[in-house]
């Protein structure tokens, strides 16, 4: 149980007061059931441990589908300063641009429904998924290396999907500033065989019908129909990524002793922004990020081969295109306004999604008037939605929303929970045709082990930091 | 009596562990992992690692030599199966660990640990001997 105080300071935003070492007060995004919830494990007390870091900036936010990390909590936004300022690999977290991407298809829920076993089987077999999972691809150093400086560049010269697919990602797929001699020799070797690859735990790759559409203009301009066949994938850097942050983190936590950094939690680990160490996490965290997204992209590929097949179609009868690719583990430089005044931040999303508001410059121009796609997915067989940035996001989280439904289970307590049901049998039930890799996946990933999606996303809605366009629910489910 | 047990964090897993002394609950702590990862009883130790590390206390040591451990398995896709102590101080250590690689066909994986974190990392001596307890992510 948390023993922070927190002040109620409208419907949906509560307040944690500055005290202590605090350099900032905290803001926690929720209704009131969940912020009972939140208040039950220690994510508000990681709140305030946040907001003690050097250089933060207005305040340590929170989104609605915030729950227990380790360091920053789940759902966590913080934005530093360039000088003075830090960056912190547990800010990120060990799933560096862990993600979600979401494709459309020319299909509709009538089509699928007579062959969905037919569909999730073959994507099962067809995409590389669950524990240690190897890709097809053995990436000999030097091309392991160029995944790392082009990201879904590299992909698509290598054949996986098209150029196209480039402006419906955050920076184009490609964080700038990736040096992939910042990246340990460990690291590459965990990474050379799992680009392409779903891995284990939370990660799925879903086959979902349109359910609603909440802004007809926005969908159609989207692409988004009502009754459309759609896929969404999560994943991220898989081991790659986990142990360019463990690198990191142990040689941060020995830098902040040698500083004289005062941490309420060594989790925080951190280094100046401006420092050789601080620019050195971020490089190798670009290289990460860009990992994670040509994975993804791969996956998109072997997807639209894996339904291709299934359902005897050309790529052209399938017409399976790319909507947006977010990444909600992330550290990026962005320019906020900041108490009036344009500043460059170092901004934190840990469990957060990027939030763009309509004629932000960072978007392509087909996102000028809708403003940045955002994709919330909903546990296990629930389904996901789409929202799009707003201006009151760049106002007060740094353009920034939720990112997930965010557990409220232990995955020991699901298991306790699941125990002597039949969760693929209640899944069917439910209209979910689910396979997973590995026995215990499932019984973890009960939607009784996640909040209600639909109360994070009307809170988020709510708030007016970013706004509902379409629901998606979902028909089958490959869990890893 | 098993010389671990889980204890629950929201996204992750918890472990607490003991032992007689401070080598033990090193010892313990590493075994541990693995009989999480997979069935012990199917690995043999058939080959040796060398697992050499430092830390400025307690904790940062558990967690460095933890983190080597680790890799043995996310990194070398190899299993363990014991582990000796040769040196042990206050700063270092150094142990011998016996496995073998892992092999799908033999040995299943029931549980995948990615990264062990520093987050509410504890090593505490008692009247019965040392206790940790230490957060992972999975």
């Amino acid at each position: 149980m948390s023993d922070v105080k927190l002040r109620r300071l409208d419907e949906y935003r509560w307040e944690v007061p500055m005290e202590g070492a605090m350099r900032v007060p905290g803001i926690i995004y929720a209704s009131e059931r969940l912020m009972k919830a939140m208040g039950q494990d220690e994510s508000p007390k990681q709140v305030a441990n946040v907001a003690q870091l050097p250089g933060i900036v207005k305040c340590s936010l929170a989104m609605p589908d915030m729950h227990w990390g380790y360091g920053f909590p789940i759902g966590g936004v913080a934005a530093f300063e360039l000088d003075g300022g830090v960056v912190s690999p547990g800010g990120v977290g060990y799933d560096i641009n862990c993600g979600c991407r979401l494709m459309m298809t020319n299909l509709s829920h009538g089509e699928v429904r007579p062959k969905l076993e037919k569909i999730v089987n073959t994507l099962f077999h067809h995409v590389p998924s669950g524990v240690g999972s190897k890709g097809s691809l053995k990436l000999p150093r030097s091309e392991e290396k160029k995944v790392l400086a082009e990201g879904a560049r590299w992909a698509v010269k290598n054949g996986y999907g098209s150029a196209g697919d480039l402006d419906s990602m955050e920076d184009g797929g490609c964080l700038p500033g990736a040096d992939p001699e910042a990246v340990s020799e460990r690291a590459l070797e965990r990474g050379k065989d799992q680009v392409g690859t779903l891995g284990s735990g939370n990660h799925f790759l879903e086959v979902e019908i349109v359910e609603e559409i909440f802004d007809r203009d926005a969908a159609s301009a989207l692409g988004i129909e009502e009754g459309q066949v759609a896929v969404m994938v999560h994943s991220g850097s898989r081991g790659l990524g986990h142990q360019v942050c463990d690198d990191y983190l142990a040689k941060l936590v020995k830098l902040v002793d040698r500083l004289g950094i005062a941490l309420p939690d060594r989790q925080l680990a951190c280094a100046y922004i401006r420092s050789p160490e601080g620019q050195q996490y971020l490089s190798a965290m670009a290289c990460a990020a860009n990992y994670a997204w040509a994975n993804r992209q791969m996956l998109m590929h072997w997807t639209g081969e894996a339904l291709e097949r299934a359902l005897g179609l050309s790529p052209r009868e399938l017409g399976m295109r790319l909507v947006y690719d977010v990444c909600h583990n992330i550290a990026k430089i962005e320019e906020h306004v900041v108490d009036g005044k344009k500043m460059t931040l170092c901004v934190h999303r840990k469990g957060a999604t990027r939030a763009f508001p309509p004629g932000h410059p960072a978007l392509p121009a087909k996102f000028r008037r809708t403003g940045q796609p955002v994709l919330i997915p909903g546990d296990m067989g629930t389904g996901s939605y789409v929202l799009v940035g707003t201006e009151k996001a760049m106002e007060e989280t740094f353009g920034s929303t939720c990112h997930g439904a965010g557990r409220v289970l232990s995955r020991a307590a699901a298991i306790k929970a699941s125990k002597g049901r039949a969760i693929r049998r209640e899944m069917e039930d439910r209209g979910v045709l689910v396979m997973a890799a590995a026995k215990g996946t499932l019984a973890e990933e009960i939607p009784e082990a996640y909040k209600d999606i639909d109360e994070v996303v009307n809170v988020v809605h709510g708030a007016g930091l970013s706004r509902k366009v379409a629901r998606l629910k979902a028909i089958g489910c490959i869990k890893g | 009596m098993k010389a671990y047990h889980t204890f629950d964090h929201t996204a992750d897993l918890g472990l607490a562990i003991t032992g007689a002394s401070v080598e033990e609950l090193f010892s313990n702590a590493a075994m541990a992992v693995f009989d999480l990862i997979t069935d012990l009883a199917r690995v043999e130790p058939r080959e040796i690692r060398h697992i050499v590390v430092e830390g400025e206390s307690p904790e940062d040591l558990l967690i460095n030599f933890l983190r080597e451990v680790l890799y043995l398995y996310n990194g070398e896709r190899w299993l363990m199966k014991e582990i000796r102590m040769s040196r042990f101080g206050d700063a270092a250590l150094e142990a011998e660990a016996r496995g073998e690689p892992l092999d799908p066909q033999k040995h299943e994986i029931c549980k995948e640990i990615k990264a062990v974190t520093y987050h509410q990392a504890e090593v505490h001596r008692t009247p019965e001997g040392w206790t940790a307890r230490v957060i992972f992510d999975v």
